[in-house]
């Protein structure tokens, strides 16, 4: 896509299947994200979705914001609601009791719901095979409980359990890389995405659907009201992540690392953190360490693509 | 015509969600259920039965996965016991509360610690208040039956609910009986084809499972209590079409020789069986004993039980399962609140007994009407007795 990049916005479908009047917050990049990604994914859809903010502030009965066929059920287990949605389907088109035709599993879900509390169902369908695309949305801790630290909270974050303090730095541990895990199931398709490069994210979506079997969509969701930023900085922090190499955008395709985006030099990390409350306490030796980690995880993930 | 095949009971209750033609079966192995979903597994491979088989990795998983799929539209069955049950937890509420007519059958088990794979109740009563339509059943023949019955009472459309259908681990999951099971024509015609009227489809998408605020929750859960209820009703209509059609009858509460009897005894399960032994002896020495046998334990049959109750004068009560620090066994507190109000009603006297797989042989039913009826007369300072324990 990036050879029309011109022409490109004129592309987009400007029909919204993730329809407008949600209750999220002002300047949620995760609302962003499940938007973007809505489009290349069309009507022939069913949506899965974990609790937490995309469900809460999308269903409140009796609204909804869905314009595609949606289900919520509970926190941890939206993967395996996937799989036997999928299998259902398959087999009623196989007994000819509905019309044989395409319609792709997409489940949604948190950071929490995925790399924690759900992760054992994800994984669990991941490694039997089944077709469906699932996206994380990542915003770094369970928002919609008020900001509690989940395993994708970065190094060095206050959170409500992971608050700073006299004698804490906040979040003690690194973040667990998600997509690693995902790769390590030996899905065809893995990729990280940022709505801060909507075009990216959207191409990515696609193939991800496109793709026959297990795909896994990761996706940097900025969240001002747990990040503890301006709402109008959502677009600027997601560059950020992506140009200081803190959150790379690449793909795994079939074992095939790509890096979508390099930069020949990363900017430093503090370009990113020092617009975000919940880095504010942080002295400089620990930014150090924070910037000898992504330099390091940087360099890690080159060697992968090469 | 049907056959009498001799079989193992739970692979009897595969068989029987053959028959049913099931589109999706998601389950996990526990002891003692695992021949059942052992025997789907292999109806599968073998092309016998045409069904999506997933094997999940938890019971969590199991039960979710028989949501989507049954929100998808399939036919969907699973099984479980024990430890599973209580894994599923969580998601049986759900399960109720969306409408999805999941079937299952649960090998009763005792629950950890410490860990027993033998036979009680304690799995049944946790899920007690789940939403679930549940039955008990007592041999083989009745899980075949009821198994069949499950499909068409959960996805009546009157009902949309799902079914649990519990049958003791081991003491009955492991026996091998002489059983009749239907012709596929004669189940085609008594089961129709599942028809949720809403599935998740794109040609018509609905939103399912949106959350609800105060101002609308509470009311959601009096429409599924109402909704239950009024099951009972497409439970008895379906009873009576299988009776007609195979000439076997089923009813909420089943009565043994319990007219003009002066004390009754109330059992779940199969150690119905056993019980019944023990009337007969009794009967046969001239005592005026009878026995109620519980079958349909959600919606409670309340109408059934004091009717079935009649002029006793004394109820005697055997749970299964423990309510800890509590009024003793769960069924026995329901059944006493259920004649609570009756002008002329027994007296209930509460027995917990058989926990992990301990067995009661006819002597010590007969030995708990003894003692049930000694108790009516001096009374106790117990609120309930625990039988068949040594001191
Ligand atoms: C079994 C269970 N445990 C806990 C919760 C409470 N809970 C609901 S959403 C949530 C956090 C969601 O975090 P995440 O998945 O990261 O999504 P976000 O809200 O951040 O988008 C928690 C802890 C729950 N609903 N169910
Ligand atoms: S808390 Fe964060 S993720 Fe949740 S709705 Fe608000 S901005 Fe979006
Ligand atoms: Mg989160």
């Amino acid at each position: 896509m990036e050879k029309y990049a011109v022409f490109v916005p004129k592309l987009v479908t400007k029909r919204e299947n993730f329809a407008p009047g949600h209750r999220a917050c002002i300047g949620c990049g995760e609302a962003l994200a499940v938007r973007l990604a809505c489009k290349p994914l069309g009507q022939r859809v069913i949506i899965v979705t974990a609790t937490g903010c995309i469900e809460i502030i999308s269903s409140q009965l009796p609204y909804t914001s869905w314009r595609v066929p949606w289900i919520h059920t509970l926190f941890e287990n939206t993967a395996a609601v996937a799989s036997g949605i999928e299998s259902g389907l398959k087999i009623l088109m196989k007994k000819g009791r509905i019309a044989q035709q395409e319609i792709k599993v997409v489940a949604m879900a948190g950071d929490g719901a995925t790399s924690d509390i759900g992760l054992q169902a994800l994984s669990g369908a991941m490694e039997r095979g089944h077709d469906f695309l699932y996206i994380c949305f990542d915003n770094e801790a369970y928002m919609n409980t008020g900001v509690q630290r989940s395993s994708a909270t970065p190094f060095g974050a206050s959170t409500t359990t992971s608050p700073a303090g006299r004698v804490s730095i906040g979040q003690v541990t690194w973040k667990k890389d998600m997509p690693a895990i995902a790769a390590a199931h030996d899905i065809p398709y893995v990729a990280t995405a940022c709505p801060s490069y909507p075009f990216d994210l959207m191409d990515k979506v696609a193939k991800g659907a496109a793709t026959p079997g297990p795909a896994y969509v990761h996706i940097l969701s900025p969240c001002p009201t747990g990040w503890r930023f301006a709402p109008d900085l959502t677009v600027r922090l997601g560059r950020l992540a992506v140009e200081t190499g803190i959150f790379p955008l690449y793909e795994v395709e079939n074992g095939t690392y790509r890096l979508n985006f390099d930069f020949p030099k990363l900017r430093p990390v503090t370009d990113y953190m020092k617009l975000q409350g919940r880095f504010r306490h942080l002295s400089e030796d620990v930014i150090n360490k924070i910037q000898q980690r992504v330099n390091r995880e940087y360099a890690k993930l080159r060697e992968k693509v090469k | 015509m049907a056959k009498r095949i001799g079989i193992e009971v739970s692979l009897a209750i595969a068989e029987a969600a053959k028959l049913a033609d099931v589109d999706v079966v998601a389950a996990y192995p526990i002891t003692p259920q695992t021949h059942i979903v052992e025997h789907l597994a292999e109806l599968v491979a073998n092309g016998e039965l045409d069904a999506a088989y997933i094997p999940v990795e938890s019971e969590h998983s199991a039960m979710s996965a028989c949501l989507g799929a049954s929100a998808a539209g399939a036919r969907t069955f699973t099984a479980t016991a024990g430890q599973g049950l209580e894994l599923m937890h969580e998601v049986l509420y759900v399960a109720s509360s969306m409408q999805l007519p999941v079937v299952m059958a649960v090998a009763n088990r005792a629950l950890s610690a410490p860990l027993s794979v033998w036979g009680d109740h304690s799995d049944v009563m946790a899920v007690r208040d789940t939403g679930w339509i549940q039955l008990f059943v007592e041999n083989g023949q009745e899980a075949v039956d009821n198994v069949l019955c499950a499909f068409r009472i959960g996805e009546d459309p009157r009902v949309l609910l799902p079914v649990m259908i519990h049958l003791d681990g081991f003491h009955l999951t492991h026996m091998i009986e002489p059983l009749l099971f239907p012709e596929q024509s004669q189940v085609d015609k008594f089961i129709p084809p599942y028809q949720h009227p809403m599935p998740l489809h794109p040609d018509r998408p609905v939103t399912m499972g949106a959350f609800a605020p105060p101002i609308i929750y509470f009311e959601t859960k009096k429409a599924q209590e109402v909704n239950l209820e009024a099951a009972k009703e497409v439970i008895l209509q379906c009873w009576d079409n299988f009776g007609k059609t195979f000439q076997r009858y089923y009813s909420p509460v089943e009565c043994y020789r319990s007219e003009d009897a002066r004390v009754l005894l109330l059992t779940m399960g199969s150690f119905s069986e056993t019980a019944m032994t023990a009337i007969d002896k009794m009967r046969g020495e001239g005592r005026e004993v009878g026995l109620l046998r519980l079958r349909l334990w959600r919606p409670f049959p309340f109408d059934e039980i004091r009717q079935a109750v009649g002029n006793a004068e004394v109820l005697i009560v055997l749970d299964r399962a423990l309510s800890f620090g509590g009024p003793g066994g769960p069924v026995c507190s329901e059944v006493r609140s259920a004649l609570y109000s009756e002008d002329k009603r027994p007296k209930v006297i509460g027995f917990v007994g058989g926990l992990g797989g301990r067995d009661i042989t006819p002597a010590g039913f007969e030995e708990i009407v003894d003692r049930g009826i000694e108790i009516s007369q001096k009374g106790s300072d117990q609120e309930f007795e625990i039988f068949g324990v040594r001191e």
